[in-house]
């Protein structure tokens, strides 16, 4: 499975991993929107440290579910972007959409 | 300028070979000792002109993506990927940052990214006949460091 989901009270963490391309990226959406759906999180953290590569198919994942959560009102993580990874969301501009960190702390919610 | 080393591949446009290409081409770079964020980013590069080859250049059919490498004596590797597909009505207006014509999903960042992680980028396209990316990258020169090691 590319998406282990684990949920603590109102938080949801989708792990992610493998490669994240075009091709693969449907798949973790699906999960990722299903385990949403279900728990209706007031936070969504989308942890990338299994994550072997990501390209732009990523950037839409991101910002697909961005849009979703504006809905209800909830936040969202990116944490554990490795090097290549946070090259490609920074080069979007992601770091102004959801709260993006390079290290390994994850962020607690606001 | 005549290429040291050469490596061309030719793929139908399934989407299970958006990791098969990229991986190839990266594969062959190692005999220039890239870093691994110089492979990192011709990877993602690589990664993103795939994909536009088989959601864009052939959105119903299954068609054929051309790919060749060239490494160059003086470090700068050349990728060209080339399709026979829809080709692109106004290639500068594909190239807009956040341009897509593929939905919600897609970001339209493949050419932002291209343009960024390499040195050149350049499309030619013909409507009806295809589009030909070329991508091309110097790598930087690298200390002798497995001198010494066992």
């Amino acid at each position: 499975m590319p998406v282990k989901t684990d949920v603590t009270g109102e938080v949801v963490t989708a792990y992610l991993s493998g490669e994240l391309d075009h091709h693969t990226a449907r798949e973790m959406r699906e999960a990722i929107d299903a385990a949403v759906d279900r728990n209706m999180p007031t936070l969504l953290i989308l942890d990338f440290r299994d994550v072997s590569f990501m390209d732009s198919s990523g950037i839409g994942l991101v910002m697909g579910r961005y849009r979703n959560l504006q809905r209800t009102g909830a936040a969202l993580h990116v944490v554990n972007t490795p090097p290549q990874i946070y090259k490609v969301m920074q080069l979007a501009g992601l770091n102004r959409l959801a709260k993006l960190e390079k290290g390994g702390v994850r962020i607690e919610t606001d | 300028m005549k290429p040291i080393n050469r490596f061309a591949l030719t793929l139908p446009s399934h989407s299970a070979n958006e990791a098969f290409a990229r991986a190839a081409v990266a594969a062959f770079l190692t005999q220039l000792d890239p870093t691994v964020e110089e492979i990192g980013d011709i990877k993602t590069a690589v990664s993103e002109a795939v994909t536009n080859c088989i959601v864009h250049a052939y959105p119903d059919t299954i068609g054929k993506i051309y790919i060749t490498v060239d490494l160059h004596a003086d470090r700068t590797v050349t990728v060209r990927i080339r399709d026979a597909g829809c080709g692109i009505a106004d290639v500068a207006q594909a190239m807009e940052p956040l341009y897509t014509t593929a939905g919600g999903e897609r970001a339209g960042l493949g050419f932002a990214v291209m343009q960024s992680f390499m040195d050149g980028v350049k499309v030619r396209s013909k409507l009806g006949r295809g589009t030909t990316v070329t991508l091309k990258k110097k790598l930087s020169l690298r200390v002798a460091s497995h001198a010494g090691t066992r």
